[in-house]
């Protein structure tokens, strides 16, 4: 076969039909497709563990589980989550959105983007599979230390303990291809004309959260690594009898998981703009100082992270420069926060789905952000820390800055994946119901952690029952809520008005210039630049 | 036509079935070490799954470079995202060391000043920690030395091959991965070796405390990326055997080179802060 002939071969290919097709494509849209429903089943999966928890802690004491499931069910929910909701989702949207955002045929690597993908479901077998094994009596159950796996519980865990490690790997594994990826993507594949300051604002924000996963993720993976040696092989690295140190875990943790919030919502503040911008009919304020910002946070990210852990004996010098460090991440994004509302100042706004679950988000993560300023002061947080009032905080974030960011990323999109228009009538019930439910659900969390209930506990004392009955029904509330969005998502996939190419009057982008859907394969040949 | 359309290979049924093979593999070997017999029959099958994947779809790659449909636009994506795999394995890497810095330079000092839970404890480094059994700790200027000597010219000998495909002298490019592979496996050799006099004559193990934990872990690791390399330049000779890469265009060879050059500034950094300071 000579190249011609070959390249022709390929081009003209017909993917194989049915479930074969989804598991050995190497077509972004297809491989995009497949994180985000990956995604939307695992935030139910996360959804309805930590629905049981609250349920349990619906009032005092112990009605519905034993402490270790308890222990297991919170420990899950976070690496579900964090792991195989928030960042597959993020993943997803990069597939599918920036080749078409930058003019590429693909992704860069398409085999090893199929790979990332694939990695996933074996991982989540992995991670709850020892649910499934006990109920046959064997091992314990899932991991049930808290996602955060501090040594030394972590090394006396059961079995589930083990299959969480090699989940993580797993996980690590796809995370750091599928990183590679987009940053090669970005790098190489970009349309002729288009440098590096004209790039879309979510691939900004998507290369700088790649740059993190490659920088951290293999250091996650060297932690659990020594987990496993510490558990099975005979090591000391957490033991102080052979010269070790549990406080060490932590470090090597924290490394990687404070810049994990940025990883989670880098991809978010990306297309935030975008959003703002189309819905305010204006152009985005301030790209330069937004590019900026994010590799500002992106350096401190990875240089923070000792503001977990300040009440683990770190030196009084430690202390201040942690807390120091973490307070002046809330200039760069101070800054993102002010490109934000300049870009909404004075605009001529509508406000569809889209645009309500960004306000919300900004609105919302707003709240996360103070209140993290709150715990990044040594002496207070040692009044905080391993309270309610973390847990309120970071639902802030990670549900309003992740979640409901997400959600706005999904409304803003679906019209130009599917072809169709979603039902608006349903979208905006599915925000007003989560912005209540979700408030309901987390603001009495902060009321209960400055009262002293500490997180992690299934029974609490009585002058802690009445929040803890609103945050219940709260939560209840806000799972109902998602189904709305689930019901929104398959009608949209089904049916419904035709989007055209341009479904929002004020967007900007090559995105949007494709027919919805794009075709199967988009730019073949490359795009003229600006 | 390089820069006009980009390469988009066709459905590959190989990611996949290495996602499966991976699954199978570490399901057998959480099984085993929790005690359960079955997990090797796993292990077994997922490992061997997993290198027929790895071989079939490298192969693939190889008939498409030698199908000539890549162009200097994918070589460059080659290029990137082996640079950048190799950016995570340094972070791999940098954990472990940041883990010896953090044992010797904190840890250890830390407990030898906290009188009330191991008095008497004198610390120092190497250690094995207040409740370990005493050890020897490994010398410096033996075989690890020699070792250091052995990776060195290794990478002397895969530039010289390099050298040789660039001038198209078809030889010098097989003789010097050759030469590079049997230093590569020489290594191994002595490494072996070396772990085999630890274990039956220093009283050096895994659970000799910190230092063991951590000599055992960062030369462990290191060890099995020179086999990572020396299985990757092995393929190249082959494939430079069978007349494959031309002075322009080869970047499987500059992607193992590179690899293995990255190998061997870690057993540098492994030299000078495990075996010699």
């Amino acid at each position: 076969m000579t190249t011609g002939e070959l390249a022709l071969h390929q081009a003209h290919a017909v993917p194989p039909r049915g479930w074969l097709r989804w598991l050995t494509t190497t077509n972004h849209k297809d491989i995009g497709t497949m994180y985000l429903v990956f995604s939307l089943a695992m935030f139910f999966v996360g959804g309805l563990m930590i629905l049981l928890v609250r349920a349990e802690l619906f009032r005092p004491g112990l009605q519905l589980m034993e402490p270790e499931l308890f222990n297991q069910l919170i420990g899950v929910h976070a690496l579900v989550m964090i792991f195989m909701a928030l960042m597959p989702a993020a993943t997803g949207f990069a597939n599918w959105m920036i080749p078409l955002m930058i003019g590429a045929p693909d992704m860069a690597l398409p085999r090893l983007n199929n790979w990332s993908f694939w990695l996933l479901p074996p991982a989540a077998t992995l991670l709850l599979m020892p649910f499934v094994l006990a109920l046959f009596g064997v091992g314990t159950g899932a991991v049930g230390t808290g996602w955060t796996l501090y040594a030394p519980l972590s090394v006396q865990d059961g079995m589930g303990m083990d299959f969480a490690i090699f989940a993580i790997h797993l996980l690590g594994i796809s995370s750091v291809m599928g990183s590679i990826n987009i940053i090669v993507t970005i790098l190489n594949l970009r349309a002729p004309g288009m440098t590096l300051m004209k790039l879309p604002l979510f691939a900004w924000g998507w290369l700088l959260t790649a740059f993190m996963l490659v920088a951290v993720i293999p250091v996650l993976a060297g932690a659990v690594t020594m987990l496993l040696t510490d558990r099975h092989f005979g090591t000391h690295f957490f033991n102080a009898g052979g010269g070790g140190d549990p406080i060490l875990f932590q470090h090597l943790f924290w490394f990687f998981g404070h810049p994990e919030v940025y990883i989670v919502l880098f991809p978010v503040w990306g297309f935030t703009p975008h959003i703002l911008s189309a819905f305010a009919r204006k152009p985005v304020y301030g790209y330069r100082a937004q590019v900026y910002a994010f590799w500002v946070i992106g350096v401190l990210s990875v240089i923070v992270w000792g503001h977990h852990i300040m009440t683990s004996g770190l030196s009084t010098a430690g202390l201040l420069y942690f807390m120091y460090s973490t307070m002046a991440i809330s200039l760069p994004l101070s800054v993102l926060f002010f490109c934000w509302i300049a870009t909404l100042w004075r605009g001529a706004m509508t406000f569809e789905a889209p645009m309500l679950f960004a306000l919300g988000m900004i609105v919302l993560f707003g709240v996360g952000g103070l209140t993290g300023l709150v715990l990044a002061d040594a002496a207070a947080d040692a009044q905080y820390h391993h309270s309610y009032f973390v847990v309120a905080h970071f639902h802030y974030t990670l549900f309003a800055g992740g979640i409901m960011g997400i959600m706005a990323g999904a409304y803003f999109w679906l019209p130009k994946m599917t072809g169709h228009l979603y039902s608006e009538k349903l979208a905006q019930w599915h925000f007003w119901l989560t912005a209540v439910a979700f408030n309901l659900t987390f603001l009495p969390q902060f009321f209960l952690g400055l009262a002293g209930m500490p997180r992690r506990i299934p029974d609490y004392a009585l002058q802690f029952a009445d929040f803890n009955w609103v945050s219940s029904v709260g939560a209840f509330f806000l799972g109902a809520a998602q189904l709305l969005f689930l019901v929104n998502v398959v009608k949209c996939i089904r049916g419904g008005p035709p989007a055209g190419d341009k479904p929002w009057e004020g967007a900007q982008g090559l995105e949007w210039t494709l027919p919805s859907p794009p075709p199967r394969h988009t730019f073949q040949t490359r795009p003229v630049g600006e | 036509m390089s820069d006009e359309s980009y390469y988009v290979p066709h459905s590959s049924p190989y990611p996949a079935a290495l996602a499966g093979a991976l699954f199978l593999l570490v399901l057998g070997f959480i099984l085993r070490i929790n005690g359960h017999g079955v997990g090797i029959g796993f292990m077994a099958a997922g490992g061997a799954a997993a290198i027929y994947v790895v071989a079939r779809w490298f192969g693939s790659v190889v008939a498409e470079t030698q199908g000539g449909v890549f162009h200097p636009w994918e070589d460059r994506s080659f290029r990137w995202g082996m640079a950048w795999f190799i950016a995570s394995e340094v972070m791999f890497f940098a954990a472990f060391f940041g883990t010896l810095f953090y044992l010797r330079n904190i840890s250890v000092p830390a407990l030898e000043q906290t009188e009330l839970l191991w008095p008497g404890y004198q610390g120092g480094w190497p250690t094995s920690g207040p409740a370990g059994q005493p050890f020897t700790p490994m010398a410096a200027w033996g075989v690890p030395a020699l070792n250091t000597l052995i990776l060195l010219s290794s990478g002397v000998t895969v530039t010289w091959a390099h050298w040789g495909l660039l001038k198209n002298r078809r030889n010098q490019l097989i003789a010097g991965l050759a030469l590079t592979v049997a230093l590569g496996l020489a290594f191994l050799g002595f490494q072996a070796y070396e772990y085999r006099h630890a274990y039956t004559e220093l009283g050096l193990t895994l659970g000799a405390g910190v230092y063991g934990a951590t000599f055992f872990m960062l030369t462990g690791f290191h060890g099995l990326h020179v086999t990572i390399g020396a299985v990757a330049l092995s393929a190249i000779l082959g494939r430079a055997v069978k007349g494959h890469f031309t002075p322009e265009d080869h970047f499987g060879f500059e992607g193992a080179a590179w690899y293995w050059h990255f190998v061997d500034v870690v057993w540098l950094m492994l030299f000078v802060f495990v075996y010699w300071l």
